[in-house]
């Protein structure tokens, strides 16, 4: 890097910065400031925050919208981050076995393990929702198999319901929590093995005592990269769940469509964010003390 | 009984004939070194002894017990890695207490153990540290530690002293044999350094693709090689191929045969070599009594306290010799010395 001119460093690193601040700090800030906006009905649905009056200036920033949160939107956060924790968790047990017999998989295997693994980016990630609407439903694939086979006498209630959303979830996730996890895995110095099976250890203690603890980093990205953007998911239970499933993301999307009020919608997404940071500090922390290990 | 005893273990990876029918025995409280050049089997060998890899064919009894089917968990052996493979989440005092961990060996009988291990490789005051806070030779003591907290029956290092500087090899070298000495531990070491295997071994294997060339003591092995290989391997040789004659051995670039090291069972005319040892080697400026060759000294390398001195013969035969300093300071380059020997320091090879 001794190449590199110190401006063009700047620059270099400037960029980066300067793209979070226009595409993601900024519409934070707006977000931000509609939340604590009075709602209205004009063109955009919301009060300003400061109106020129005969008086002088006028302010109308309100904390009503948080305090409405407070009061009806408690129990959405809840089985939200309820909904994600169980993904999250679901994602966890299939994703390490997988992640591991990925990363112990000879040589051209791991490949094109890997590759299947990736697989369903390729295609529509709404194409794929949609897909398992069509295997759910009372007379898709799966009930009709179970019906041909003579396991149920009549179609399973599958699709719109907590059971599809987290189906849905899982699904759409798991591959975020075998990649990372398949990273710290295949990092694993295989002669630590060897020494833990040497002193002793059988293969559960290996994988308990060695195994698991290098590759908490692993697991806590891929736990990371699953919780966060199902926590605000909002395709999945608005295609998969049925009337009683509440995600903040259909909340949201209720609040600014359907009821035009986007300072409640507003508020909502900006109380999310700062539940949402706590788990991210958590783990950054937790990352920063694995990382000097 | 001897304590390890391997029987006509083979082990093959997918082409490659790793290691081949190789029996050997080691007894109780031995120093045993395996020796050989890099992909010779040597540390295929040391992981079938772990139980890391499986035999082919053949067996591996330690103490009486038949371990070809025992998982290297349960086998009474411990093993140093070459990487040290230390566990970098637990601190020193973790590392060492991992395996009675396993064992289920009591909190209090445990410390006291850790506490005397870290003791014997004085590392005490650094029980507390994590492994990436150690230099080389300390993860080395860690490592030794790690492995000897168990007692194991049978001790094995891999190249326990490849990644350490070459004063700090020297150091350790000492250590390891003090070591061993007071634990009784009967230790089994791969390395491919001769003098590492010569200055702590008891006993030393050659191996070379696979086989079991030689054994013997460093002294046997040095001065009393069996083949081109291990004269060649281990230490530095001048090597004389030539045809067994009535007097001795003729060789091309000699003008009169060679006199061979007493009598010998071999037929004349056989093809031998005649490995000799360049500190044999002595230079004279007077022709000496007895056989000698005339040469000229091509160079001289000074090594402190010993000079290597290579010369050749007017037919192109190239020597080499090793003498003190003192008595390589009178040669110059151009120089014309009769090279003698003792009939009795050469060795006659036939394979």
């Amino acid at each position: 890097m001794t190449s590199v001119t110190p401006w063009l460093r700047r620059v270099l690193i400037g960029l980066p910065f300067l793209w979070l601040a226009v595409f993601f700090l900024l519409p934070l800030l707006i977000v931000a400031g509609i939340s604590v906006a009075q709602s209205e009905d004009a063109i955009p649905p919301f009060a300003p925050l400061l109106r020129a009056t005969a008086a002088g200036l006028e302010s109308h920033v309100t904390l009503a919208n948080y305090r409405e949160l407070a009061h009806g939107c408690l129990v959405v956060y809840g089985s939200s981050l309820g909904n994600a924790a169980l993904a999250t968790l679901i994602c966890l047990v299939i994703g390490y076995p997988v992640a591991f017999a990925i990363a112990r998989a000879p040589g051209m295997w791991r490949h094109i393990l890997l590759f299947l693994v990736m697989l369903p980016f390729w295609t529509s990630f709404l194409i794929r929702v949609y897909a398992w609407i069509a295997l759910l439903q009372p007379s898709g694939l799966i009930n009709r198999l179970l019906l041909g086979a003579g396991l149920v006498e009549e179609p399973l209630p599958l699709l719109y319901n907590a059971f599809s959303v987290q189906l849905g979830l899982v699904y759409s996730y798991l591959p975020f929590m075998i990649l990372p996890l398949y990273g710290s895995l295949t990092r694993l110095d295989e002669s630590l093995l060897d020494a833990a099976s040497d002193l002793g250890a059988r293969p559960w203690r290996v994988f308990v005592a060695v195994i698991l603890p290098l590759t908490l980093p692993g697991v806590a990205a891929g736990m990371l990269l699953v919780f966060i953007p199902a926590v605000g998911e909002f395709v999945i239970p608005d295609l998969l769940g049925g009337p009683d499933t509440l995600m903040i993301g259909r909340l949201v999307w209720q609040e600014f469509f359907e009821n035009v009020d986007w300072p409640a919608a507003s508020a909502i997404a900006v109380a999310l964010v700062a539940v949402l940071t706590a788990p991210l500090l958590l783990a950054q922390r937790f990352l920063a003390r694995e990382g000097t290990a | 009984m001897a304590l390890l005893e391997i029987v006509a273990a083979s082990k093959s990876f997918a082409t490659t004939e790793a290691v081949y029918q190789v029996s050997l025995s080691v007894e109780r409280g031995e120093f045993f070194a395996l020796l050989g050049p890099s992909g010779c089997g040597k540390t295929t060998l040391l992981r079938l002894i772990a139980g890391f890899e499986t035999l082919d064919t053949g067996r591996i009894v330690i103490d009486g017990d038949d371990m070809t089917e025992v998982p290297p968990y349960a086998r009474p052996v411990n093993m140093m890695f070459q990487s040290y493979a230390l566990f970098p989440h637990l601190d020193v005092a973790g590392n060492v207490a991992f395996g009675l961990k396993q064992e289920g060996m009591e909190r209090r009988r445990r410390d006291a153990r850790v506490a005397e291990m870290l003791a014997l490789v004085q590392m005490s005051d650094f029980s507390r540290r994590r492994p990436h806070e150690l230099s080389g030779g300390q993860k080395q003591r860690v490592a030794l530690a790690r492995a000897l907290a168990k007692m194991p029956k049978l001790l094995l290092l891999d190249e326990p002293l490849a990644a350490l500087d070459r004063k700090l090899r020297e150091e350790t070298r000492l250590e390891l044999t003090g070591i061993q000495e007071r634990v009784g531990t009967t230790f089994v070491v791969v390395t491919h350094d001769q003098e590492e295997a010569l200055g702590m071994a008891s006993r030393i294997a050659v191996m070379n693709r696979g086989r079991l060339v030689q054994t013997g003591s460093p002294a046997d092995i040095y001065e009393r090689p069996n083949s081109r290989f291990v004269a060649d391997f281990v230490g530095a040789v001048n090597l004389f191929e030539g045809a067994l004659d009535a007097s001795g051995l003729a060789i091309p670039d000699a003008d009169r045969p060679i006199p061979l090291p007493g009598a010998l069972r071999v037929s004349p005319g056989m093809r031998v070599a005649l490995a000799l040892r360049p500190e044999k080697l002595s230079l004279s400026p007077e022709h000496p009594a007895g056989f000698a060759l005339a040469a000229t000294v091509q160079s001289i390398g000074y090594q402190g306290g010993q000079s290597t001195v290579h010369l050749a013969t007017a037919s192109g035969l190239r020597l080499r010799a090793h003498l003190p300093s003192h008595a390589a300071q009178g040669l110059a380059r151009g120089a014309a010395v009769w090279a003698s020997w003792a009939p009795a320091d050469a060795v006659v090879l036939t394979e």
